[in-house]
């Protein structure tokens, strides 16, 4: 069984100024021990995809349709106790930001063993151990000491990893990873990648890996979607997604020579910005930007499968691409 | 820390050194005691030995440096009206002021808080309004005017709570108090009640305001995302935050809740410093006045060290910053 199978999932915001489509009409499947890569650029709904799938949308947004299958099991709709069962113990995030997500009055132990604790009915001796080792794991020298601070007298990359630790305490089934070392320096970045592929592998730990660094996703997926304005425009194994991009915006980041040498470099800057998500317009929401638009572009297009696994959301793709 | 404690003191030491100044030249050098001293038809020599005696002949910076000198014996001058050194009758009204002080900070948190927590986490719902709307009223309704009322309709017509004086006392550590008996504790209830409806007020909204800033924090949805209970959640993530603010506010509000106790002492014949200072102001018992200021100014010295040792007490990172 898939660990996670997303279909159809909208997420709005319903604010005073209007509705925001913040992710709108997403589907996709993370098997187990899977990898998958979700790329695009800053608002495009990535993060709110990830609080949908760990039912944290807060008001004025609300998970408007679709079905977030774990497991097996319907998330929309389950009632908060059940999902709250499985937050923090069979499906963990790592936020965006290392610098916010830690309580700054709290000390590193009291937020790990507190973690232990919601989930198990286990002394604090025991928890801290399992803390401790934890810390250990993700490359925290002397973890014992290190417990008893606060989070200010970690560094950003310090914090990373014990927010890393802490969705490591139950060995989760899922780990939703948001933009986890964007904020760290490039060596760092490398360190936590490298640990965060071994611990999936070994615990059969799925993720979903959220991202602006194309190179980041090349080196540790095995899918990727690539979102725009709230919306899957391609998806498919990133081995061939990264090779040969069918949609004009994933063929913009990635460039056009069609080689293994772009792996490595950062998504392209794309000229023109992301259309409001308040007010788009009906058809494509790249058309603006695109420079294959045409009057065929005014009807929205549907996810096709345009070669076996591999979707896009295009009426003039890049087919041409294609090795004969 | 304790180099950082020296250091706060040696500041405080500054700062009342200079309020003795203030304090010094506003009511000796301002107005000339003599007027009221002596009677008006004294002939030149009285005056003249008055003056020699009171040292008012010399020049001013001396005169200055003979009364921080006497001050510091704890000689702050006779009153004029009881004859009796104006410290000593300061610190005989200052327990009554104190418990009175203590006890509307106590009410005003006992009450804030709980009422904040609630419209901070229920900001839409009626009750909340209800509590913002009371709390508008609570700042913006004159003391006087609330304390008449108070014992109009709890000592007036339902008879319920005596209107003035302190009541039965018992002593502790060689003074005595009203909160020790139950007489004195239906006497004070008003008057501390009466007190406290400015802070009240100022603590709900302060929790309310403080609540509502960190439910939206990263570190909260992370705490959520860990799969901790709501109660955890609020009361050590969210509240553990806003007590600093809080406990920061209402300690610097001690100072002048024991400075303003005016008002409500005057309503309710609290026989307490406040009374007494209002008494001494209407008589122009200068020495008296001058005690009751620098005993103002030291407490306000004294309230704020505490603070900022609380403060460092609840904040980790302000405890780093002191020891860097
Ligand atoms: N609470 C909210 N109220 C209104 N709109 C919101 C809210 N949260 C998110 N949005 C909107 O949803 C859209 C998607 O936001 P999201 O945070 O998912 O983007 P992202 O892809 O994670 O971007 P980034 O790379 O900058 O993190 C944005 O347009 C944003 O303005
Ligand atoms: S549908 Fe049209 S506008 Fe949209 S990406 Fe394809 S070609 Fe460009
Ligand atoms: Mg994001």
């Amino acid at each position: 069984m898939n660990t996670l199978e997303v279909k159809g999932l909208s997420t709005h915001f319903f604010t005073r100024a209007g509705v925001v489509r913040a992710v709108e009409d997403v589907s996709f499947t993370v098997g187990r021990g899977k990898v998958m890569g979700l790329v695009g650029e800053s608002g495009s709904g990535k993060t709110v995809t990830g609080f949908s799938v760990i039912g944290l949308v807060d008001a004025p947004g609300r998970i408007v349709s679709g079905e977030i299958l774990f497991k097996g099991r319907n998330l929309v709709g389950m009632g908060e106790e059940e999902l709250r069962d499985l937050r923090g113990n069979r499906i963990a995030m790592i936020f965006q930001d290392p610098m916010m997500t830690l309580n700054p009055v709290l000390r590193v132990d009291t937020q790990m063993i507190e973690t232990v604790q919601a989930h198990q009915k286990v002394d604090r001796e025991t928890a801290r151990q399992r803390a401790r080792d934890t810390l250990g794991m993700v490359g925290i020298p002397s973890p014992d000491e290190r417990l008893k601070s606060y989070p200010h007298q970690f560094s950003g990359g310090m914090r990373q990893r014990v927010a890393i630790a802490i969705a490591l305490l139950h060995q989760p089934d899922l780990i939703i990873a948001d933009e986890p070392t964007t904020a760290l320096d490039v060596t760092i970045q490398g360190q936590i990648l490298a640990e965060v592929q071994k611990l999936a592998a070994n615990t059969g730990t799925s993720l979903i890996w959220i991202t602006h660094d194309l190179s980041v996703v090349a080196g540790l997926a095995d899918d990727i979607a690539v979102m725009y304005a709230g919306r899957i425009v391609e998806q498919g194994s990133v081995d061939q997604v990264l090779d040969v991009p069918f949609h004009p915006y994933t063929h913009g980041l990635i460039g056009s020579v069609p080689s293994r040498n772009k792996r490595g470099v950062a998504l392209r800057q794309i000229p023109g910005t992301t259309p409001s998500l308040m007010s788009l317009p009906p058809g494509c929401a790249f058309k603006t930007r695109c420079e294959r638009a045409d009057g065929a572009c005014e009807t929205m297009p549907a996810l096709a499968e345009l070669a076996p696994g591999r979707f896009a959301r295009c009426v003039h793709p890049h087919l041409e691409t294609l090795p004969a | 820390m304790l180099i950082y404690l020296l250091r706060r003191i040696m500041q405080s030491g500054f700062v009342l050194v200079a309020m003795s100044l203030l304090v010094f030249l506003g009511v000796y050098a301002v107005g000339d005691p003599i007027e009221i001293l002596i009677s008006p038809d004294a002939d030149q020599i009285e005056k003249e030995r008055a003056i020699q005696a009171l040292g008012l002949d010399l020049p001013l910076w001396q005169q200055y440096l003979v009364f921080v000198g006497k001050a510091l014996q704890g000689d702050l001058g006779r009153s004029f009206v009881f004859n009796e050194p104006a410290i000593q009758l300061i610190l005989q009204r200052m327990p009554a002021t104190l418990e009175l002080a203590f006890g509307s900070m106590f009410l005003s948190i006992l009450i804030g808080l709980p009422l904040g927590l609630y419209a901070g986490l229920r900001p839409n719902g009626a009750i909340s309004k209800g509590i913002m709307a009371g709390s508008i009223l609570g700042f913006s309704l004159p003391t006087f005017w609330v304390g008449l009322m108070l014992i109009m309709v709890f000592a007036v017509q339902l008879g319920w709570l005596p209107s003035t004086g302190r009541g039965d006392t018992a002593m502790l550590f060689g003074i005595s108090w009203s909160f020790l008996t139950g007489d004195g504790l239906s006497h004070i209830l008003l008057p501390a009640i009466n007190l406290a409806l400015f802070k009240i007020s100022l603590v709900i909204r302060l929790t309310r305001a403080g609540v509502r800033e960190t439910m939206l924090m990263d570190y909260v949805k992370f705490a959520r995302a860990k799969g901790l209970s709501p109660f955890r959640v609020t009361f050590v993530h969210v509240f553990k935050n806003i007590l600093i603010p809080v406990v920061t506010v209402v300690g610097l509000e001690l100072g002048g809740t024991i400075a303003f106790s005016v008002v409500t002492e005057s309503v309710f014949a609290w026989p307490g410093m406040g009374k007494l200072i209002i008494d001494s102001i209407n008589v122009l018992d200068r020495p008296v006045i001058v005690a009751y200021l620098m005993m103002i100014v030291l407490m306000f010295i004294v309230i704020n060290l505490l603070v900022d040792i609380v403060y460092t007490v609840l904040d980790p990172r302000v405890r780093l910053e002191a020891k860097a």
